[in-house]
């Protein structure tokens, strides 16, 4: 059934059809209507589970923590202040290996106030060990919410996913999003079926303390799983293919690169932007091709590796910031794709924060500046912010 | 009882353990141990509500109160709040 509705809806709806066992939720803005959706579904009766009001998202998170252990699937929603006030639990969450679902609509952090997209808040969690899923649209963010279901909860994976949407770009944006039958989506995700849970009648100690012989070891599991997420998340994704004809490439895209002259590497809402150039850039005879990161968490470094075969200039497009360095995106693709033997050089452009648009012009400047790096065969420098008030006029 | 993990492949998938506190005789780090005089003792069970460790045993109602020294880690909080002054907080290597 195809309906107009903005990425948030999209979220609330993949949380209804994902059949969640507990729900909890603070409200933040761009988040709240998620929340206020699946509040509204709760009060009709259309929810299978149980939705809890909590005073913060710390709180928030640790209950779902424990709902997880009780053996409840579980959803919850946040940005920003959000995000971070919860970062204590997202590593409990991820140590104590609950395979929590949480849709993250990607904002800026204060001050000056600012509620609208911006990805410094999703990836200041990079090193929690949460999954990180980023979303180009409103369906990416529906069909994300079940692939993520079914990633996490996979006995050899058991991690927590982010599903991240950006701010407003699609929370607040009214898109055609097919909901899928819930027959089918009962057919793609069975119920939670977790190895171990909370048993009254057989009384253990969870996530207690460990000795510095073995917690070691214990960060070692997750590593390792981080690994199999990686084969998970291919596998999952062609399966979603496969009964609802829509698929996200499962870790990296590559659009328009096979025979392109340079490349451009981003995340999210932008993704769609840049696919676009890329297009009408082709027109007039300007090869350049667009990767679309879906991924943060696995990084999919050998994935992108292939870019040092395909084209001798990369840039990377940040929506975030890493003071004191570059963007985050930046410095992971620059490192992934490292080769001893040369490949390809890197360049970042750093913009499209705190709301501020990012246009096709803005995109295009981009690949215009990539493909006179690739002529001149240098980098100029290593990051540049685009349209900045610089007092140049040159934005 | 599991067998003791020997490498990382035999951890269960979440931190837990395969049995609970009670296998966790928390009684060896005691420097000082509650004595309880019978004598001056009311039974008003104050120093089972209050331990922390759910160290005082009381087996049923009207019983004297019993310390569990396999786990009472010697906290001295039932000697503290015992309103009879009946438990005493006696050093370890005295005994």
């Amino acid at each position: 059934m195809i309906e107009v509705m903005t990425a948030n809806y999209a979220a609330a709806y993949a949380v209804k059809l994902a059949r969640v066992g507990v729900i909890a939720a603070y409200p933040i803005t761009p988040q709240s209507s998620i929340s206020e959706k699946l509040a509204e579904m709760y009060v009709k009766g259309e929810l299978h589970g149980k939705y809890f009001l909590v005073e913060s998202e710390h709180s928030a998170m640790s209950m779902l923590i424990g709902a997880s252990y009780a053996g409840a699937r579980t959803f919850t929603a946040t940005s920003s202040h959000g995000l971070a006030l919860m970062h204590e639990m997202l590593f409990w969450a991820v140590g104590a290996r609950r395979p929590i679902v949480m849709a993250v609509v990607a904002r800026a952090l204060a001050p000056p106030w600012n509620i609208w997209g911006d990805h410094m808040d999703v990836m200041s969690e990079r090193d929690t060990g949460w999954m990180q899923f980023f979303c180009e649209n409103n369906q990416e963010t529906l069909d994300t919410i079940l692939m993520a279901y079914k990633i996490s909860e996979n006995r050899s994976v058991m991690l927590p996913s982010m599903v991240i949407e950006d701010g407003f770009i699609l929370s607040h944006t009214y898109e055609a999003v097919d909901i899928p039958d819930q027959d089918e989506v009962d057919d793609f995700l069975p119920p939670f079926d977790p190895e171990w849970k909370i048993d009254f009648n057989d009384p253990r100690r969870f996530g207690g303390l460990t000795m510095p012989d073995w917690w070691s070891e214990f960060r070692y599991r997750i590593a390792l799983d981080q690994e199999v997420a990686r084969k998970k998340i291919v596998e999952v994704d062609k399966e979603f293919e496969r009964k609802f004809g829509r698929s996200y490439g499962g870790l990296v895209e590559f659009y328009n690169c096979d025979d392109a002259e340079v490349a451009l590497v981003l995340a999210g809402s932008a993704v769609g932007t840049a696919k676009e150039v890329s297009d009408k850039m082709r027109e007039r005879g300007k090869k350049v091709g667009v990767v679309k990161l879906k991924t943060f968490r696995p990084f999919p470094a050998e994935e992108l590796k292939k870019l040092n075969d395909m084209v001798p200039v990369v840039g990377v497009f940040d929506r975030s910031y890493t003071f004191g360095y570059g963007g985050a995106l930046y410095s992971e693709v620059r490192n992934g794709i490292y080769d001893p033997a040369g490949g390809a050089l890197v360049k970042n452009y750093v913009g499209g924060m705190g709301g501020k648009d990012f246009t096709p012009k803005n995109m295009e400047f981009i690949f215009e500046d990539l493909l006179r790096i690739k002529k001149e065969g240098k980098v100029d420098k290593m990051v540049e912010w685009i349209n900045i008030k610089d007092g140049t006029g040159r934005w | 009882m599991v067998e003791t993990p020997k490498t990382y492949k035999d951890l269960p998938s979440t931190p837990i353990t395969f049995f609970t506190t009670e296998d966790n005789k928390t009684g060896t780090w005691r420097t000082i141990r509650p004595v309880i005089d019978k004598e001056k003792c009311t039974r008003c069970y104050i120093c089972w509500k209050f331990c922390p460790d759910l160290s005082i045993e009381v087996e049923k109602e009207g019983d004297y109160p019993n310390v569990d020294y396999d786990h009472c880690k010697g906290c001295g909080i039932c000697a503290n709040e015992c309103p009879s002054n009946a438990i005493t907080m006696e050093k370890e290597m005295e005994k």
